[in-house]
């Protein structure tokens, strides 16, 4: 167990899981906000400012706990993996800078003014605001996506002296695999956020159907359910067709399959042992497998057989973590077909078991976006740069008692803090949003200046 | 163009934005022991809350930018500070969350701004206990790091972390009396005499321990004709030092301004210490850069962005301009 490179590996893990919760929700809810506060601006209804409210206050906590844990990920490549970021530091480094330069600052720099700013510069540069820090999410989106994208189908680079060296930046940031990947998680981020946004409306509807916030945010989030869920699987699928293409054996261990076969089968259901290199109790279709991943009936499916032992995932996790997120994602587009059935038939608003549904599929797109990515990163071992460099050879020279230690302190520091997080944000959620935003006061939040109560002497004058 | 020698300097000059940006929010939660008033708290913290956040940024610039521009001293530097590094950023979980926590909290607020105020602290004294380390020498062989868990601790370590520690308090005090009004001000001048004092004491030693250390190190500064152009530089540093005694008595924003004014002629003195190296005592910059493929495609996004970054971070500032009164933003 106190195998360092074990240690180090659960650390990123553990540190990157909590991690890409917080943007993966953030992405989705900074472009919510962006909608919300341009209806606002072109119809003036304060129903939708009084939403804006109820989600910035949200959206400020998640995305502070998205800073805070960043930060950690920024550093560790260096502290945990020393020789992956020599190696890998002239390719991915630049990256990253990019990341910092054109998202980072973008998203901090108007977060203030988003966050406190309404009553000191006005709507129409409020909106700016809302605007950057929205784009800010999707560039930090893309710079991110490509460099992992990079670490599994690296292009554009020779090896010069134990190092990746580019040649073509062009082909590094646009990587095989990139364009499906970013596609794939700004969907699901979206999507993700649309779940939540959809579950806590059905909460609010479930206490008061008439609550006209809630209905808004729940009629918004099931159209975005109803037509990203099917896009998603479309996607999802060309991702992993461009997966088989340059990672087979990742597809294979998701598949369960060990022998290279014609007219594969689907394996529904089993549980791939490694060591017996076979997948046992196994519920299949036959011939479907070769349907899906080569579109021919009898296409041929390359087996983990095909690969060295020391060279193949373990599929007895990712053929799990892949049905879960692919379950997950069924009924993610079960809930936006249902939804659209519900307000053919007028009953949106009313449809009790339908705001069940959608208040249970909440979380959901947490679970599976972290189940893909599980999928992704557990099939591409055991490499960390795929076909480069080993994840064995990629450790930092740390004592296993300090590695020890800081994992035990990240488990603990992370436990309560975004425990706590977490029950704020709920404890938010569960808030009124009719209430979010009083006409009266005209405050951002609660305690803020009125800026029309000309008896406070105002800041700067 | 010298791309090395550039990224270098842009390094530099991240890393001296992210300590004196972030050093006086820091310097805020460092002076949380000292005002017990949660009221008061909440302002202090209410200063900065539009900003941090920009502020911090500039430390994963630092940490990015050495990652993608000096890929073999981002890996050691990290290696041989695996304990100080991880501390300092759970630390600042801590201090950032509080941000946000403090003002959704219904019972913990005290939590919270303990959570804030030792974050805080330990966050700086972990950034001063690597800034001495660093000056102390990495032990690496090979190009691989060949210490141990704890080789950053040492006698001199805990005098820099002293040494950041209450020059961040300054650099918070400095901003707050800027901001802050009446009694309150009055509270934080107090404050800030005995600190300009330590920040003196502490300065002094660190500058004497440090030309013992390597005599490379008292060459840069005592060989001639290097003594006498870089004399002024502990010169002009004593006399802002006494300028700052005076400052903090009766001035409104001179303080801040001075005490960035100490913080820069430290930064430049140690940056004038180690030249070229970076990681010491071995290995220069040259030696530890990226290609130069990878430092130009950075440069040309580094010189279009960061004037933008610069221009927008100021209209923030701007924003939030003048005096911080009870009702915050929260």
């Amino acid at each position: 167990m106190f195998d360092p490179d074990i240690l180090a590996r659960i650390q990123f893990a553990f540190t990157i899981s909590f991690h890409i919760i917080f943007p993966s929700f953030t992405i989705g809810l900074a472009s919510f906000l962006f909608v919300l506060e341009a209806l606002w601006l072109r119809t003036r209804d304060d129903a939708y400012l009084a939403l804006y409210k109820f989600w910035l206050k949200i959206f400020a906590l998640a995305f502070g706990m998205g800073v805070v844990s960043g930060i950690v990920m920024s550093y560790q490549f260096g502290t945990n993996w020393g020789p992956f970021s020599e190696f890998t530091g002239g390719v991915l480094g630049p990256l990253m800078a990019y990341e910092v330069l054109s998202a980072f600052f973008l998203e901090a720099g108007f977060l203030g003014i988003m966050l406190f700013g309404l009553n000191r510069v006005g709507p129409k540069l409020h909106f700016t605001a809302t605007t950057m820090v929205a784009i800010g999410t999707l560039f930090s989106a893309f710079w991110i996506l490509s460099a992992n994208s990079w670490m599994q189908t690296p292009t554009g680079h020779i090896i010069e002296n134990g190092r990746a060296v580019v040649q073509s930046w062009w082909d590094v940031v646009f990587n095989p695999s990139f364009p499906y990947r970013l596609v794939h998680m700004v969907l699901a981020a979206f999507l993700t956020t649309a779940l939540v946004v959809g579950a806590v409306g059905a909460w609010h509807l479930l206490r008061d159907r008439e609550n006209r916030a809630a209905r808004i945010m729940f009629s918004m989030a099931m159209w975005m359910a109803a037509i990203v869920a099917p896009v998603q699987i479309v996607a999802g699928d060309m991702h992993g067709l461009n997966t088989l293409e340059y990672q087979p054996a990742k597809v294979a261990a998701m598949e369960g399959h060990f022998e290279t076969q014609n007219g594969a089968p689907l394996i529904l259901f089993g549980w791939p042992d490694m060591a017996a290199e076979e997948t046992k109790y196994a519920v299949e279709i036959p011939k479907l497998g070769s349907m899906i991943l080569t579109h021919d009936w009898d296409g041929r499916i390359t087996g983990l057989k095909d690969f060295a032992p020391e060279d193949r995932p373990n599929a007895t996790i990712v053929f799990w973590t892949f049905r879960i997120m692919v379950g997950l994602g069924l009924l993610m587009a079960l809930l936006g077909i249902a939804s659209l059935f519900a307000r053919w038939r007028k009953s949106l608003y009313s449809c009790r078991w339908l705001h069940r549904f959608a208040l249970i599929m909440g979380p959901s797109g947490f679970i599976a976006i972290l189940a893909g990515w599980f999928t992704t990163e557990i099939g591409r071992q055991p490499w960390v740069v795929y076909g480069l460099m080993r994840t064995s050879e990629a450790g930092s020279p740390v004592a296993p008692a300090a590695i020890a230690g800081s994992l035990a302190a990240f488990v603990i520091v992370y436990t309560i803090v975004f425990g706590v997080g977490t029950a704020y944000i709920i404890r938010a959620m569960n808030r009124d949003p009719r209430f979010a935003h009083s006409p009266k006061g005209e405050v951002l939040r609660a305690g803020s200046r009125p800026v029309s109560d000309p008896t406070i002497p105002q800041a700067g004058e | 163009m010298d791309y090395q020698l550039i990224w270098a300097l842009l390094i530099a000059v991240a890393v001296f934005a992210y300590v004196t940006l972030d050093g006086f929010d820091l310097g805020i939660g460092i002076l949380f022991p000292f005002i017990k008033d949660p009221a008061k708290r909440g302002r202090m913290m209410n200063t900065v809350a539009p900003v941090w956040d920009g502020n911090e940024t500039w430390l994963v610039l630092g940490g990015g930018g050495l990652y993608a521009a000096f890929p073999l001293a981002y890996s050691l530097l990290m290696t041989a500070f695996y304990i100080p590094v991880l501390t300092m950023l759970l630390a600042l979980v801590f201090r950032g969350v509080a941000f946000e926590f403090r003002f959704k909290s219904r019972d913990h607020q005290k939590h919270w701004d303990f959570a804030f105020s030792a974050g805080s602290i330990i966050a700086a004294a972990m950034q001063g206990a690597m800034l001495g380390a660093f000056i102390e020498g990495i032990a690496v062989e090979n190009a691989k790091f060949v210490g141990g868990p704890f080789d950053w601790l040492s006698p001199f370590s805990v005098f820099c972390a002293s040494a950041v520690v209450v020059g961040y308090a300054l650099l918070g005090t400095g901003w707050l009396i800027m901001k802050m009004e009446g009694n309150f001000q009055g509270r934080l001048r107090g404050l800030a005499k005995p600190a300009v004092i330590w920040m003196a004491a502490n300065l002094g030693v660190v500058s004497l321990m440090t030309s013992y250390i390597h005599p490379a190190y008292a060459a840069r500064w005592f060989d001639m004709p290097n003594l006498f152009f870089l004399a002024p530089i502990p010169i002009v540093t004593a006399g802002l030092l006494f300028w700052l005694w005076h400052a903090v008595k009766h001035r409104e924003k001179t303080v801040f301004g001075i005490t960035l004014g100490i913080f820069f002629l430290c930064y430049a003195g140690f940056g004038i210490t180690l030249y070229p190296n970076i990681v010491p005592p071995m290995i220069d910059f040259r030696t530890a850069a990226a290609p130069d493929n990878s430092l130009s495609f950075m440069l040309v996004g580094a010189a279009i962005l960061i004037p933008i970054i610069l221009a927008y971070t100021a209209y923030a500032y701007w924003v939030f301009r003048g005096k911080v009164g009870d009702e915050g933003y929260h």
